[in-house]
C-alpha cells in the first residue's frame, strides 16, 4: 500500500518545528508501523535528507522507548498497543497519518519525535523503591503474599514507563505512571515502614517535574499500552490521604 | 599462552566462600576514594552499579537508551532460576551446577558456574524484598515452573514478564542510589572507546547522543555490563540498539575475546515474515510447558490448515526424539530439531520456515483459562504480530539468534586480562558453556550485578590508588581524537548504500554460513565476503548529517562498522573448532543429527588478541577442567 504521511519535524527543543508531507510507498500489512518508518527513512538517506529520528528500541512492546502520536492518539491509539507492536493491516492504502511527538512541559523535545522522558525517573528517584540493602534480607518465603495481592501487584508493575498516559492526558498528569508504581509497592507487604514518605514523596516530584493533576478524563486508562487500570490512581490518591494522618 | 581463570582450588563446594574471605577488602572510610565507571545498567550492570553505589564507591553509570529502565533485560519472559527446592522435587545447588555444566556442553568454568548456582538463592530472595512481583500459589508461597534442560521445577516468574520485573527491581535499587548521590547516571550516552592508560583500564570516551558532543571520564575502575552481540545476524531476537560496540572497542584495545562463535539460537521465536522485517520476535520458552512441538509427517500436509491434520499425521518429533525430555529439551536442541524438520521438507508457514506449537491438548486438560492465566501476554502479543489466535490454532515457530555466550574473556573475578576493565553479565563468557540454558541469563546478570562484583571488585581496587577522576593523561585526549576521526570518516564517505543495507546483507552473510550450522566450506567463504563487505562500507556507505547534534544514523553507522570488524572474528573462531558443542554446530562433525564434541582437541576456551587493523588474531587458550561433573557424552534421550 502507498500512505500519505504528515511528520512532526524539529532540530532541536529551541528550534522552529513544521510538519512535513511524506509519501510511504511499498508497505505491506505485514510492516509493523516502525518497520514502515524504517522504509521512509532509507528513501530519505538515499535521495540525501536527513531521516525522521525517533525513538524505538526492543520493537516488541516491553522497552516502553517508542513513543509517537499517531492521528492524534498516543501509540496509535489501538488497544494495548505500543507503535513498534501496531501494524500496517490496522491502515487502509490511500490513507493520510499524523505522527508527533509526545507533547508535555515536563518532556521537552529532544529532535523530531524524540523527548526527554527523564522526568519519570526522577518520580522513582523520589521513592519508589524499598530501600532494602544489597544482601542480608529474609528468604523469599518468610513474606507470605496472597496470590490475589500478588496478582494485583502485577497487574500494577506492568507498567512499561512510555508516558503515553502523559501525552494522552489534557493535563499532562503523570498520575498512572506514578499510581502504578505507588500501588504495586503499597499492595505488597515489603516497604510497608516508608509508605507514608513514598507516597509524598513521589506525589511532590510529580509536582516539581510540571506535570498536572487529574481530573478524571481516563485518557491515560486509554492511551496505556498494557491496560493499566485508573484504580491505581485512586489507590495512590487513598495511599496520599493516608499519609496526612 | 596459557590463561589462568585464577579459579580457587579444593572443594567445589566452598571455592565461592573460601575466595571470598582471601579477597581483600576496602575500608568502608576508604570506599568513596574511589570511582568505578559502569557501562550499561540491565540487569548485570543495573544491579552492579546499585550495589557498589550502597557500599559507598562512587559510581557513573551509563546507558545508551532514555533511561536505565530500558535495558534490553527487560524483554526477557520466561523466569529466573534458582536451587530453593521448594516444590520438594530433588533439586539441589549441585544440581542446579550439575544441569549448568551438562547444558553449556562441558565448555563452561566449573568454579564460576558452582558460584552462579551458590548465589541464585540470594538473588530470589533479594528481589522479593525489593517487591517484585514473583508469582505466588495460594498459601502465599513462591510458585516455580520448569525450563528446558531441567526436570526439575526451579524457575521463579511473574507472568511473562520476569526480565522486565527484575530490571525494575535493579533499576529501582539504581534509583535509590542516584537519589543519594553514590550513583551518577548518564543516559543518551554511548561507548565508543576504553582509555587504558600504561596497561591498565582507567576511562571510557562516549558520545552524548543529543548533543554529539565527545566525553571522557575516568575511574580506577571500569565495568562493562553491555550485554551480548547477536545482532550481528541482523535479525535477532535482541533490541536494536544492542551491539558489539563497547566490546569490540575494548577487545582492540588489549582486551580478549573468548568462544565469540558460541551463539545461542532459540527455537520458539515467531517466524519471519518479509524481508523488510527489523526484528524477530521471542515467545518465551515456557510455553513449551504446555505447547507440544509439531509437523505434518506428510509433506503434501503443510499447506492445510492444522486442524485439518489428523492426529495420526503429526510428527510430535521431540517427544518421538527425546523422550525424556521432550518438548523441554535444551534450547541447542529443540532448535536443531526444528531446522531439521523443515530441512526435511516438513516446515510450515511462509517458505515454510516453520513449526507448531500447540496449546490444543493442555487447553483440553486445563481449561483455556488456565493458559490464558499462565501465558495470555505471550498469545496477546503472538496475535499482534501474526494476526492468528493461537488459542484456536497452533502458533507457528522458527528459531531466531538470540544470545551470546562468548563475551570478553574474564577470570573468576570477573576480571578481564586488562587490569581494572570487568566485565559483566551476556558481555564475558564466563558460565553457559557452548549453550545456556533457559531462565539462566537473568540469573547471571543478577549474580553478577548484586553478589559477585561487589565483592571481587574490592580485591582489585584495595592495589591501586585512587585517580579522582583526573581525565588529563594523553590517552583520553588521543581516544577522543581517534573517535573523531573515525565519525569525521564515516560522515564524509557519502556513497551510495545506507548502513541498514550492508548491515542486512552481513546479517543474511552470518545467518547463511555462521548460523545454526556451519561448515568449514561456508565460514572460508565469510572469511573472503566479510574484508570485501568492509571494504565497501568505507568507501560506499552513506551516513547523513553530521556529529554534532542527535543522528541515529551516525550512530548505527558505527555499530555496523564494528559488526562488521567483529563477524570476522566469529568465523575465525567457528573455523578453528573443529568440533560440535551446544550453539556451535559444524556438519562435519555430527553423529546421527548430534552434536560430536571433540574434548581430546578442543575443551578449552579460546580468547582471541587483537593484533592490528587487517591482521590475524592470536588465539589463546585456557584449558577447562572437570573434576566434579566428569565429561560425558550430553544425552537427553
Amino acid at each position: 500500500m502507498t500512505l500519505n504521511l504528515i511528520v512532526w519535524r524539529q532540530k532541536g527543543p529551541n528550534a522552529p518545528g513544521k510538519f512535513e508531507t511524506y509519501t510511504a510507498k511499498g508497505i505491506t500489512e505485514h510492516h509493523s508501523f516502525l518497520e514502515m518508518l524504517d522504509v521512509v527513512n532509507e528513501d530519505l538517506i538515499k535521495s540525501g535528507k536527513e531521516p525522521i529520528q525517533f525513538d524505538h528500541d526492543c520493537r516488541e512492546g516491553i522497552c516502553g522507548m517508542c513513543s509517537q502520536v499517531i492521528n492524534g492518539m498516543p501509540h496509535g491509539g489501538q488497544e494495548r498497543t505500543t507503535v513498534c507492536q501496531l501494524h500496517m493491516r490496522k491502515f487502509k492504502d490511500g490513507d493520510t497519518i499524523y505522527i508527533e511527538p509526545w507533547r508535555a512541559t515536563a518532556f521537552p523535545l529532544v529532535r523530531d519525535l524524540v523527548v526527554d522522558r527523564e522526568a519519570l525517573d526522577k518520580i522513582v528517584q523520589a521513592g519508589g523503591y524499598t530501600s532494602c540493602h544489597t544482601g542480608g534480607v529474609a528468604d523469599g518465603n518468610a513474606i507470605l503474599i496472597p496470590k490475589p495481592a500478588a496478582d494485583e501487584a502485577m497487574d500494577a508493575a506492568e507498567c512499561i514507563g512510555c508516558g503515553a498516559c502523559v501525552a494522552g492526558c489534557p493535563n499532562s498528569a503523570a498520575m498512572l505512571f506514578t499510581g502504578a508504581k505507588v500501588s504495586q509497592l503499597a499492595i505488597l507487604p515489603q516497604g510497608k515502614a516508608e509508605a507514608a514518605e513514598r507516597v509524598t514523596n513521589m506525589v511532590n516530584a510529580m509536582k516539581d517535574c510540571g506535570f498536572g493533576n487529574c481530573t478524571n478524563h481516563y485518557e491515560c486508562q486509554a492511551a496505556c499500552p498494557k491496560g493499566i487500570n485508573v484504580k491505581f490512581i485512586a489507590r495512590m490518591n487513598r495511599e496520599y490521604l493516608k499519609s496526612l494522618f | 599462552m596459557i590463561l589462568d581463570g585464577k579459579c580457587p582450588t579444593g572443594p567445589i563446594e566452598k571455592t565461592w566462600d573460601k575466595h571470598r574471605f582471601d579477597l581483600k577488602l576496602v575500608n568502608p572510610a576508604n570506599k568513596r576514594k574511589y570511582s568505578i565507571i559502569m557501562v550499561g545498567t540491565g540487569l548485570a550492570g543495573g544491579a552492579a552499579a546499585a550495589s557498589l553505589g550502597e557500599l559507598g564507591y562512587n559510581v557513573m553509570a551509563f546507558c545508551y537508551q532514555d533511561s536505565p529502565r530500558r535495558a534490553h533485560s527487560i524483554a526477557a519472559q520466561g523466569g529466573i532460576n534458582a536451587a530453593k527446592n521448594y516444590p520438594n522435587d530433588g533439586d539441589s545447588i549441585y544440581r542446579l551446577f550439575y544441569d549448568t555444566i551438562k547444558g553449556g556442553d562441558f565448555r563452561a568454568r566449573e568454579a564460576d558456574v558452582w558460584r552462579l548456582a551458590q548465589v541464585s538463592n540470594n538473588i530470589i530472595d533479594q528481589c522479593v524484598a525489593q517487591g517484585v512481583p514473583f508469582a505466588r500459589d495460594y498459601a502465599g508461597y513462591l510458585d516455580n515452573r520448569s525450563f528446558g534442560g531441567a526436570q526439575v521445577s526451579r524457575t521463579f516468574f511473574a507472568r511473562g514478564q520476569t526480565g522486565q520485573q527484575l530490571l525494575l527491581g535493579a533499576y529501582s535499587a539504581l534509583s535509590r542510589q542516584i537519589k543519594l548521590g553514590t550513583v551518577k547516571m548518564y543516559n543518551r550516552r554511548e561507548m565508543l572507546d576504553l582509555v587504558v592508560v600504561d596497561g591498565v583500564a582507567k576511562g571510557i570516551t562516549c558520545r552524548n547522543l543529543v548533543t554529539g558532543e565527545l566525553e571522557s571520564y575516568a575511574a580506577d575502575a571500569v565495568c562493562l555490563a553491555t550485554g551480548g552481540y547477536v545482532n550481528v545476524f541482523y535479525l535477532s531476537t535482541n533490541a536494536m540498539g544492542c551491539s558489539v560496540t563497547a566490546n569490540w572497542k575494548a577487545h582492540k584495545k588489549g582486551a580478549f575475546f573468548a568462544n565469540p562463535c558460541y551463539t545461542q539460537i532459540h527455537p520458539t521465536c515467531i517466524p519471519q515474515a518479509g524481508d523488510y522485517q527489523s526484528k524477530l520476535t521471542l515467545m518465551s520458552e515456557s510455553l513449551r510447558n504446555d505447547g507440544r512441538c509439531w509437523v505434518p509427517k506428510k509433506k503434501e500436509d503443510c499447506g492445510k490448515h492444522p486442524n485439518e491434520v489428523a492426529e495420526e499425521d503429526r510428527d510430535y518429533y521431540l517427544e518421538r526424539k527425546y523422550p525424556s525430555f521432550g518438548n523441554l529439551a535444551p534450547r541447542d536442541i529443540a532448535s536443531r530439531a526444528a531446522k531439521e524438520q523443515c530441512d526435511d521438507g516438513r516446515g510450515v508457514g511462509p517458505g515454510g520456515r516453520g513449526v507448531y506449537l500447540d496449546f490444543s491438548t493442555s487447553i483440553k486438560r486445563v481449561g483455556a483459562d488456565t493458559i490464558k492465566e499462565r501465558y495470555g501476554n505471550l498469545f496477546e502479543m503472538y496475535e499482534k504480530i501474526t494476526d492468528e489466535d493461537a488459542y484456536k490454532r497452533p502458533m507457528r515457530m522458527y528459531p531466531a539468534p538470540h544470545y551470546s555466550m562468548g563475551g570478553l574473556w574474564v577470570d573468576y573475578n570477573l576480571m578481564s586480562n586488562i587490569p581494572g576493565l570487568f566485565v559483566l553479565g551476556e558481555a564475558n563468557f564466563s558460565v553457559h558453556g557452548a549453550n545456556r540454558l533457559g531462565a539462566s541469563a537473568l540469573m547471571q546478570g543478577l549474580a553478577d550485578g548484586y553478589f559477585v562484583i561487589p565483592n571481587t571488585i574490592a580485591g582489585y581496587l584495595a592495589t591501586v590508588k585512587p585517580t579522582n577522576g583526573q581525565t588529563d593523561n594523553p590517552e583520553f585526549k588521543k581516544s577522543v581524537e581517534d573517535v573523531q576521526s573515525a565519525q569525521k570518516k564515516l560522515l564524509g564517505i557519502n556513497g551510495k548504500k545506507t548502513v541498514s543495507e550492508f548491515m542486512r546483507e552481513l546479517g543474511g552473510l552470518m545467518w547463511e554460513n555462521c548460523g545454526m550450522a556451519r561448515s568449514k566450506e561456508s565460514l572460508e567463504t565469510n572469511l573472503k565476503k566479510i574484508p570485501a563487505l568492509r571494504e565497501e562500507f568505507w568507501k560506499n556507505v552513506k551516513v547523513t548529517g553530521t556529529g554534532t547534534e542527535f543522528n541515529q544514523d551516525l550512530e548505527n553507522a558505527g555499530r555496523t562498522a564494528d559488526f562488521l570488524e567483529f563477524a570476522e572474528l566469529m568465523c575465525r573462531d567457528a573455523l578453528h573448532r573443529n568440533e560440535s558443542c551446544g550453539g556451535h554446530f559444524r556438519v562435519e562433525y555430527q553423529d546421527e543429527g548430534e552434536a560430536q564434541r571433540d574434548d581430546a582437541n578442543y575443551c578449552y576456551v579460546g580468547a582471541w588478541e587483537f593484533k592490528g587493523d587487517n591482521k590475524e588474531p592470536e588465539l589463546h587458550k585456557e584449558p577447562l577442567k572437570f573434576e566434579n561433573v566428569h565429561l560425558a557424552v550430553r544425552s537427553y534421550k
